[in-house]
């Protein structure tokens, strides 16, 4: 790749030639501002948010679609761009509803963050505010538009990746919104509910109903691992608060990308069902009984070895998992192997 | 997993699930992805928007078939004859890669001639489809700069299943379309960690890594790793002078396990989180057969229709309560990390396995946990001798790597195939094991659906999961409906030879005449009472994509 000089608030970058401005900043840490951009969807370049300062261009140029070049001098905080950005940001908040205390993006907020970034306290255009009613239909996230700032990700996200359709802007003018078709709720559209438009959601318009009260975005811990169900293997980000699962937040860095689907997203829950076993049980006089570990252990090992000396190992067989880590399955067979001393170990691949 | 083994030497899928998005031409058979697979249905589509084309071969209307260029909607059980007939195509047209054919494969001409009958005309009387449609797909994945063959359970569930893999494999290396970035042959697993359960070698006749057990050398190499004594006598030899080292005969599979223990053979079990009571054929007979056993034990998280039958039940801790590492589907070993404790006394298999090896006189000891068993994995399977917990913390790493330098593996046989030269295998079309007739006029095959997952033990405890759908719905087409006097949204009782069960009933074209399609996701209506133990004679799969029965109305 072929590589270019670029100017960035007055020092010299390496970039790679073809990309955008956006790009070649973040490839050297200088983080500009997006609403509407997001990485592996296209780019619509209409908030307006990431405009620049070019050398030589009389009007401010979107960083997310405008190529760099060699020589370009770019400012990307200059008066002219911050002012922008402030008067973006005043229209956003015109129509915003602003009850941030309780939202639950609070503290992990686009909105909130560049406002700060930008010292937006209030709006001059403060006019009517948006008030949709909330819809919480469907089992697994609800939607909020009195919050929407229109960025267009959940349409894009749905549409280039799910493959669903789901959303799109409907109506004009002040009654402009993003939803879909006829408002209908999700379940009566071609939803999966794979939860990618929540999680591109840079507000509080899209949310998973499990954290819902649950927590403050901060005192979760988000651990990163991978997904139970399919072959797939999405990584995700489990969210964490008080020793339990409250939500999934998404994770870039496999080969899903970010993207998951419904089971990935939301079929955590089974984790903390009241169903889970708790204590080894033992089978006595017919039922079920619990016991302590160190009695089933023995009791275990007395069967197993008892069977095994008296018949042979190939009277013994293991079912290994498919469910069950590497590790696990590796101790398995060894298990069987040299315990057992047989070879009869599966597990339900083939099924 | 025989099929590609034997003819590319190894089994997994030959590239990476994103090349999807660089290939050509995208052959999808029997594999209902959007819904099992979810995500790699995402790239398919966005290929397909991108400008690959899309040949979908299933007897089912499919998500995908909205996206397709061609669509082959062949009869059940009839992959092995259209694969045939697409190669027949290929060679008649001269749309073959002679020189990959010299220099990278062997039995070809065997395989050659037994193409022979193969002509569109046969082909298209057995599978139900217009020969012009196998003509159009030939060409169209024979002259793809790059194409790819992308096959699930649909491919493996018969009786025939090593025999479509093998007809699988024989399109990829006549063409040349394997071995290269984005061209290659996807076998797509169900199953979280399938993969890793294979190259783990809990298998039968494999130890990690794919070592043959009646392979001396590794029996020799896996004896000193695992300080088992060579010497007759040693712990876990029966009564104290049975044969010394490791068991030299290769073990019975899930299948014939069943069998055994019903004929008395086996004696005891121990099952790891798995359920076959829901998830083996011919549900009635797993469960006979596990009441014959003198003991069972079984570990899981929760109290399965298995763990019911069982003398021990033993709490094991979920993936969100363990460190570890499982490998999808694309051979991309990656970290499960911890993110909570388990509840109550539940434990994570690994340490109950340990403790219970100590309970058996094993000194086993791994104080620093699953990232020290990993440690004797990498030195033990060659396939994973660079993996270590470090490697894998920011990504994972697709596996041949072989030393901790080596970056992975994005796609297999780039240079030579794992076993030298990729062999040709000649199959034939056989009709599947059990054919409807007059008393079970209709064909039931079985598959997934997206909501739920396997036989529901995790996706139906998960409530919200649950609130979108909860009992198993049918499908039957309209014209059978009609026979049958069958509504939309009937209950219907549904009939094999092995049993009977109930189901609510969705009429819709997505399924062909003749055809009626169930998820064994639901207990309450155990899909796998009905089905056919039957296995195919190779990878002893059981034919669960095919059976004959009769529904009516109740
Ligand atoms: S959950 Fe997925 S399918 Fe449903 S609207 Fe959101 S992105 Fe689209
Ligand atoms: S719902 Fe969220 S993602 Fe969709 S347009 Fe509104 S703010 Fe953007
Ligand atoms: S998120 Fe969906 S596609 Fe990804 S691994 Fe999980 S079940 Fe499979």
């Amino acid at each position: 790749m072929e590589r270019i000089t670029v100017t960035i608030n007055g020092n010299q970058y390496q970039a790679l030639k073809g990309s955008t401005i956006l790009k070649a900043a973040e490839a050297n840490n200088i983080h500009i501002p997006t609403m509407c951009y997001e990485e592996g969807l296209s780019i619509p370049g209409c908030c307006r948010m990431c405009v620049v300062e070019v050398k030589g261009a009389r009007k401010l140029l979107a960083a997310c679609t405008t190529p760099v070049t060699e020589g370009m001098e770019i400012q990307t905080e200059s008066d002219r761009v911050v002012e922008a950005r402030k008067d973006i940001l005043r229209l956003y908040l015109a129509s915003h509803d602003l009850r941030c205390l309780t939202c639950e993006r609070n503290g992990d907020c686009r909105l909130q963050d560049y406002c700060y970034r930008y010292k937006v306290e209030d709006t001059p255009y403060r006019g009517e505010q948006k008030k949709y009613p909330v819809d919480i239909s469907n089992p697994f996230f609800f939607r909020d538009y009195s919050k929407c700032i229109m960025c267009g990700k959940c349409v894009r996200v749905c549409a280039e990746i799910n493959g669903a359709y789901v959303y799109d802007f409907m109506e004009k003018g002040f009654d402009s919104k993003v939803t879909s078709a006829f408002d209908d709720p999700n379940q009566e559209t071609a939803c999966t509910f794979c939860g990618m438009c929540v999680q591109v959601c840079p507000v509080a318009a899209l949310v998973e109903k499990s954290v819902m009260w649950a927590g403050r975005p901060w005192e979760m811990q988000k651990v990163k691992t991978t997904c139970p169900y399919c072959g797939v293997g999405c990584q995700l980000k489990l969210k964490v608060k008080d020793g339990r699962i409250i939500g999934v937040a998404k994770d870039k860095s496999g080969s899903n990308l970010g993207h998951l689907c419904v089971k990935g997203q939301f079929g955590w829950e089974y984790v903390h069902s009241p169903d889970r076993l708790t204590r080894p049980l033992l089978r006595k006089n017919g039922k079920l009984e619990p016991v302590s570990w160190e009695d089933a252990y023995n009791h275990i090992a007395r069967r197993l070895s008892s069977i095994r000396d008296q018949y042979g190992g190939q009277a013994l067989a293991g079912l290994s998992s498919a469910k069950c880590t590497n590790e696990e399955n590796y101790l398995f067979q060894k298990f069987m192997r040299t315990l057992i001393h047989t070879n009869n170990v599966d597990h339900c691949a083939r099924l | 997993m025989a099929g590609l083994a034997t003819a590319f030497g190894s089994g997994a899928m030959t590239n990476s699930i994103n090349q999807l998005l660089q290939t050509n031409v995208i052959l999808l058979v029997g594999a209902n992805t959007t819904e099992a697979h979810p995500v790699t249905g995402y790239r398919i589509k966005q290929a397909v928007k991108d400008g690959s084309r899309l040949i979908v071969v299933d007897p089912r209307k499919i998500e995908l078939v909205r996206y397709a260029d061609l669509w082959l909607r062949i009869r059940p059980g009839t992959n092995v004859a259209l694969l045939n007939g697409l190669a027949h195509v290929i060679m008649r047209d001269d749309l073959w890669d002679k020189q990959f054919v010299a220099e990278r494969s062997e039995g070809f001409e065997e395989w050659r001639q037994g193409l022979e009958q193969y002509t569109p005309e046969y082909v298209a009387n057995i599978c139900g489809i217009k020969p012009e449609l196998i003509e159009e797909a030939a060409h169209l994945y024979a002259q793809a700069e790059k194409a790819t063959t992308v096959y699930a359970m649909g491919i493996t569930q018969h009786t025939s299943g090593t025999n479509n893999v093998f007809a699988i494999a024989n399109l990829a290396m006549v063409t040349g379309q394997v071995g290269r970035e984005g061209a290659g042959v996807a076998p797509l697993r169900g199953q979280n960690n399938v993969q890793g359960s294979c190259d783990m070698g809990a298998l039968p006749n494999y130890y990690p890594s794919y070592r043959f057990v009646d392979d001396s050398a590794a029996r020799q190499d896996l004896e000193k790793a695992w300080g088992v004594s060579p010497e007759a006598g040693a712990p876990g030899q029966p009564n104290g002078q049975g044969p010394a080292g490791l068991p030299v005969e290769p073990g019975l599979t899930v299948t014939e396990m069943m069998k055994a223990a019903d004929r008395g053979e086996i004696k005891a079990m121990y099952i790891m989180g798995e359920n076959p009571v829901l998830s083996d054929p011919d549900a009635n007979h797993v469960i006979e057969a596990l009441k014959k056993l003198d003991f069972l034990v079984v570990q899981d998280i929760f109290l399965t229709e298995t763990a019911e039958l069982a003398d021990v039940v033993l709490p094991a801790a979920s993936f969100a309560e363990k460190e570890g590492t499982f490998t999808n589907t694309e051979r991309r070993i990656q970290r499960v990390r911890k993110a909570l404790e388990p509840p109550g006394e539940a434990k994570p298999d690994w340490l109950i396995l340990v403790e219970l090896a100590n309970h058996l006189g094993r000194p086993w000891h791994y104080p620093r946990g699953p990232e020290e068993i990993m440690e004797e994995i990498a030195r033990v399977t060659p396939l994973y001798g660079g993996i270590s917990y470090a490697r894998l913390e920011e990504t994972g790493i697709q596996w041949p790597c072989p030393t901790p330098d080596h970056p992975g593996t994005p796609w297999l046989h780039a240079e030579k195939f794992t076993r030298g030269k990729g062999r040709f295998h000649r199959v034939e079309h056989l009709p599947p094991a059990e054919e409807p007739d007059r008393e079970y006029p209709l064909l039931l095959t079985t598959g997934r659906m997206l909501y739920h997952f396997h036989t529901g033990t995790m996706s139906r405890r998960s409530k919200r999961l649950e609130a979108i759908h909860d009992h198993e719905l049918a499908m039957l087409n309209p014209d059978d409906a009609s026979h049958y006097g069958i509504c939309d949204g009937d209950t219907v009782q549904v009939e094999s030879r092995r049993g009977k069960v109930k189901t609510k009933v969705q009429v819709t074209d997505h399924v062909p005449p003749g055809v009626l399609f169930m998820t064994f996701h639901f207990k309450e209506t155990a899909t796998n009472l009905l089905t056919n133990a039957a296995v195919d004679p190779i990878c002893k799969i059981p034919e669960l994509k095919a059976c004959a029965v009769r529904v009516s109305k109740v």
